[in-house]
Parts: C-alpha cells; sequence; structure tokens
C-alpha cells in the first residue's frame, strides 16, 4: 500500500455548544512523523480520532494521498491506530491479536502465520506468539498494540499516547525504538502526546494546540528556541518571566522576557565580565535545594521597592542555577545571557527566541 | 466427686459446641433430610417415628410412563431451554444498546425494567392468563414460555449489559480500525468479552424457569404439567413420596448450576451492573 500524504482541510467538530475542533487545517508529508502536542481538554485526542473516523467532523476534509476520508466508515479507512489502552483482545494470543486484521483481509493461515513471525522479529518479540495477551508487561503489549498496527501495512499510523501507560525508565527506551522503527518502516505517523520531552525527541514536526486551534506547526528544534507565545513559552519549559526595563540586553518593543532555569545562573559576589551582554536581576533567596550537578536557587524580586513594575502576573519569584549552595535570606543577583533570552511583547507574542 | 477436673469441663464445653452446631444443622438441613427421607419411604404412618418400610417403590412409580413424570420433565426442560432462547435473542440487542447509553438513562431505564417484579405475582399473573385466554395461547406450551421470559427477561437483560458495559470500547474500536464492520466487531470481539456474563444470565434464567409455579399454574394447567406442578398435585393429593421425588430431581439442575456459576460468573462482571 505504501505510505501516504495526510491533509486537513478546516476540519472542525462541534459538540452540543462546544467547539472541540475549530478550523484545523494541516499539510503532514508523506513518512514524516509528526506530533500533536497540548495540554489536556486542547482537542488533539479528538484530532486523531477523526482521522481514524471515530469523532465524526461538524466541517471540513480529511484526505489521505488525495483520496477524501471524511465519510468512510473506520473499517475502510486504513489508518491504523495504537490505543492508549493498547486495546488488545485478551481472548486471543498475540499472534491471534496479530494476524486477525488479515484475517479480515482474507489472507491464507500460511500468509498470516508468516507475516506474524515477521513483524515478531522486527518487534523484538520472537516466539510470543503463542502467548496470551495477559501474560505480557506493558511494554510488550505495547509492541504487540503496534505490531498489530503495521502488520496491514497501513498508508498512515496513528499513536494516541502510545507510551503513557508505561514506567519513566521504559518510555525513554521505547521513545528511541519507536522512532528508529518509523523511520525503518517510514509510514507516516502521527502522535499524540501531552509530554514535551517525548515530542522534542521523537517528531520531525511538531502540532502545537490550544482550545480546539492549532498554535504553531514547528520542528522540534524551531519550536523550543521561538515558541509562538508565552503560554506556548511556558508549556515548553520557559519557567521564568520577567518584565523587562531600559538597558536590557533585548531587541526593542518587547514588554516581557523570558528564559529556562538552566540557562540563569546565581551569583552573589562581584558581577562576572561581559555584564553589558545579560539581563540581571536582583532579589533574595527563598529556597535552594540540589538538583544533581548544581543547586536550584529561586530567588524574590518583589521587595525591591520601586525597581519592578507590581503588575503582579510576572517577575515576582524566578529560578536559576548555581554551582554552590545558597542560603535562603541571601542578597544574590541572576544573571541570563542574552542569546538565551526570549523577548514577547504586550500582546505575550514572541518578538525575538533564542538566538545559538 | 467435686467436678472441678479440667478434662471434664473441657469436655462439657465440647459438647454444648457440638449440641450448638447440630441445632444449627438441624434448622438448616432439617427440611431437606426429611424430604430426602420421604423419598425413600414405602410406608411411614403417624405414630411412628421412622419410615416402617424403606424402598424404591416410589422412584419406580414416579418414573412409569403413564404417572407423567417423564412428560413434565420433558416439558419443564424443553420449556426452560425455549425460555432461555427467547430472553437471551432479545436481552443480547437490549443489553447492548444499554450498556453502551449514558449513565443517567441506563439507570432509569433499568429501574423501569425492575417494575414487575415489585408487583406481587399473582394479580399478574391472573390477568397475563385472562389476555391469553383471548388469544388462544393459554394450555399452550408457546404460552408458558412466554409467561416464563417474563421474569427471565429482567435478569437477562440486567446481566447482559453489565457484561457488554465491562466491555472496554477501545476493543471494538481497534477492530473497527483495523477492517471489521460493526457485525463482525461484535461477533469476534464484543460476543466473546461478554460471553461468560450471558453464560450466567442464561442458568439464570433456565433455573428460574425450571423452578416457575404460579404463571404456569394459571396459563398451563391443566394441559401442560411441569415439575413443580406435578409436585404440586401430588402434595396437595398427599402423597409426599412422589412431591419429594420431583423435588430431589428438581434440585439436579441448582446444582449443576451452582457447578457452572462457579466457572463462569465472574466478580467483576457483577460488579459493573449499575456502572
Amino acid at each position: 500500500m505504501g505510505t501516504e500524504a495526510l491533509s486537513l482541510e478546516e476540519v472542525s467538530i462541534r459538540l452540543g455548544q462546544s467547539l472541540i475542533l475549530d478550523g484545523i487545517s494541516l499539510q503532514v508529508p508523506a513518512g514524516s512523523f509528526t506530533c500533536l502536542l497540548g495540554p489536556s481538554g486542547c482537542g488533539k485526542t479528538t484530532l486523531l480520532r477523526a482521522i481514524a473516523g471515530f469523532a465524526p467532523l461538524s466541517a471540513g476534509d480529511i484526505t489521505v494521498g488525495g483520496r477524501s476520508i471524511s465519510n468512510l466508515a473506520p473499517e475502510a479507512r486504513q489508518t491504523a491506530m495504537v490505543f492508549q489502552s493498547y486495546a488488545l483482545w485478551p481472548h486471543m494470543t498475540v499472534a491471534g491479536n496479530l494476524t486477525y486484521p488479515l484475517k479480515l483481509r482474507g489472507l491464507s493461515k500460511v500468509e498470516r502465520d508468516r507475516r506474524a513471525e515477521a513483524i515478531l522479529s522486527l518487534l523484538g518479540l520472537e516466539g510470543y506468539g503463542p502467548r496470551a495477551v495477559i501474560s505480557l508487561s506493558g511494554g510488550q503489549r505495547q509492541r504487540v498494540a503496534l505490531g498489530r498496527a503495521l502488520i496491514i501495512d497501513p498508508p498512515l499510523l496513528l499513536l494516541d499516547e502510545p507510551l503513557s501507560n508505561l514506567d519513566a525508565s521504559i518510555r525513554r527506551s521505547l521513545r528511541g525504538e519507536l522512532r528508529r522503527l518509523q523511520q525503518k518502516v517510514g509510514i507516516t505517523t502521527i502522535m499524540v502526546t501531552h509530554d514535551q520531552d517525548e515530542a522534542l525527541a521523537m517528531a520531525d514536526r511538531i502540532v502545537l494546540m490550544r482550545q480546539g486551534r492549532i498554535v504553531q506547526v514547528a520542528s522540534p528544534e524551531a519550536l523550543y528556541s521561538a515558541p509562538a507565545d508565552l503560554e506556548v513559552a511556558h508549556f515548553l519549559g520557559v519557567d521564568n518571566v520577567v518584565d523587562l526595563r531600559p538597558g536590557d540586553p533585548v531587541a526593542a518593543g518587547g514588554a516581557l522576557a523570558g528564559f529556562r532555569t538552566a540557562d540563569a545562573r546565581v551569583f552573589t559576589g562581584e558581577a562576572p565580565a561581559g555584564l553589558d551582554a545579560v539581563l540581571v536581576r536582583a532579589g533574595t533567596v527563598t529556597a535552594c535545594a540540589y538538583a544533581g550537578g548544581s543547586y536550584h536557587v529561586s530567588i524574590d524580586l518583589s521587595d525591591q521597592a520601586g525597581n519592578e513594575s507590581l503588575s503582579g502576573a510576572s517577575g515576582a519569584a524566578l529560578s536559576a542555577l548555581s554551582s554552590v549552595p545558597v542560603a535562603p535570606g541571601t542578597r544574590a543577583r541572576l544573571s541570563v545571557p542574552a542569546p538565551m533570552l526570549m523577548s514577547f511583547g504586550a500582546d505575550s507574542r514572541l518578538l525575538q527566541g533564542i538566538r545559538q | 466427686m467435686r467436678s472441678r477436673h479440667p478434662a471434664f469441663s473441657r469436655l462439657a464445653e465440647t459438647l454444648g459446641l457440638a449440641l450448638v452446631m447440630g441445632l444449627a444443622a438441624f434448622v438448616v438441613f432439617g427440611p431437606l433430610a426429611n424430604l430426602a427421607i420421604w423419598a425413600f419411604a414405602e410406608q411411614w404412618f403417624y405414630p411412628n417415628q421412622w419410615p416402617t418400610r424403606w424402598g424404591f417403590e416410589f422412584w419406580a412409580r414416579v418414573f412409569r410412563p403413564r404417572a407423567g413424570a417423564w412428560e413434565s420433565l420433558w416439558n419443564s426442560v424443553s420449556i426452560a431451554i425455549a425460555t432461555v432462547g427467547l430472553s437471551m435473542v432479545l436481552s443480547i440487542p437490549a443489553g447492548y444498546a444499554l450498556a453502551r447509553l449514558t449513565l443517567p438513562a441506563r439507570s432509569l431505564i433499568m429501574l423501569v425494567f425492575l417494575l414487575p417484579q415489585a408487583f406481587p405475582s399473582l394479580p399478574i399473573f391472573v390477568n397475563i392468563a385472562a389476555i391469553f385466554y383471548g388469544l388462544g395461547l393459554n394450555g399452550s406450551l408457546f404460552g408458558v414460555v412466554l409467561v416464563h421470559s417474563l421474569p427471565g427477561l429482567v435478569y437477562a437483560v440486567w446481566i447482559a449489559t453489565a457484561s457488554f458495559a465491562a466491555v472496554d470500547r477501545s476493543m471494538e474500536e481497534a477492530a473497527r480500525n483495523l477492517g471489521a464492520g460493526p457485525l463482525r466487531t461484535f461477533r469476534d470481539i464484543t460476543l466473546p468479552q461478554a460471553f461468560p456474563g450471558l453464560m450466567a444470565a442464561s442458568i439464570f434464567v433456565f433455573l428460574d424457569s425450571i423452578d416457575e409455579f404460579t404463571g404456569t399454574y394459571f396459563v398451563g394447567a391443566p394441559d401442560i404439567t411441569t415439575l413443580p406442578i406435578l409436585m404440586f398435585n401430588a402434595s396437595m393429593g398427599g402423597n409426599y413420596q412422589i412431591a419429594s421425588i420431583t423435588a430431589l430431581i428438581l434440585l439436579i439442575p441448582s446444582v449443576g448450576f451452582m457447578l457452572v456459576i462457579e466457572r463462569f460468573l465472574k466478580a467483576d462482571v457483577l460488579s459493573r451492573i449499575g456502572r
């Protein structure tokens, strides 16, 4: 069948009064790995289910390889989905689960068994065919579910939070495994996740969604260094926001600056050299915790009379790393190199991303 | 002898315990034991504490061709099987539809479904008998099957709903996604998953039908004689042997039920009825 490109045009889904998906348009190139990323309730799972045919569209069109599939029943769409719960059938063996889609397509027993063997060895599960599904570990079930989807050689692979039910360590190793497998098979893949690390590590392209709309479509690198607005930045780990002052080393016209804790340093003594290329804020240390390799220091700026705009939204508490422990109550300064700063306008839209 | 000997008080304790347990056992098993004795008593008249003659003579009499036991056993079993068939044919689609409803609507329908059980059954059966007279169903096997299906459907729909609700929706969606149509999905995925519960429902319906007396009496008698009707007639005629033997025969499906239910009915299926 071969892999195909997917195209969404103005896809909307309305449920009663609420608009679950609001005019989603997206082009997914053949063979690419796209992540739908966003907080829970943003519509990413509904979008995936709409592609699979489980959520009827109120408006818009979905095409795979140029053919519209919007009006097809789920079983006629040939999209292969891996469910969050894996949805393996417990009354069948591993081989039974894998070969059921082939049985539906009328393949002979010999051919079915041959394909099942091939897919089991692709997944590193040789000899697991006769096992009961219940006897498998979480990671093995996940792989069987993936194999069951891939065995029909679908034009499109849909993954609904495939790693979220696994332990952290298995999740990290399966992340790489899944990505390698996808590249080996070369199948157009769309994965839903709420885990930004997962999306950054696996995707060719990330589609960031919020309240039923697409906010940003970008490569992992671009999304990480230039998030579209403050909310996206926050979702991608930009955990510090300060009001800008005259003299800060950022482009003119910005109202707010954001940076990641890992990019900021704390110092208590004399200012280091080259101070003109950094953003500096002074405050009182409120907490200091060892974070493996360095100390995570929280600094409160709010006691700086006159220096802070007391709008309240930003700038009261910041955090940075320090190579030595700093006692709470100490006066300290925080510095961020100018290239690591992102500046945002008053409307919280990005003006300038990280320059690397 | 002043009996403060420890061995003696221990003996008294043991005897007391044995007495209490014996009494409890008598209350529970006494009527059953009486029934068992009657089944094998050939002669048992008033002042005698035990039957004066034991034997299988009445068993032979019960199973004599013209005594009607074989016919009523046949009636009972075929009515029960037909009732199971009718109840399941109706409750499988009904249970599946109810299981896919959202909760408030489902609870309401299930409650309404219980209502016939809340009324005293006698007036209901009298009315059904009156209606069946008009339809010519009185005295027919089909009429009796219909009457038995009334309580049978309540069990069947309730348990079928619970079993279907216990099937993970995403398992059905996975089958649809991989190319199975709705009916194929139901046959290959949903039905096998719900099977233990449906099996339990069938057993409940079967037992209820085998035991049913009132409805059969009003709709079926005197043309249709089932085992409970036979037992009733024998008891009314003072023939305790025949009644006891019939009761023992009726015990067979009940014991079979307990064995099967242990294999098929899982607690987690029952626990989903209210979900």
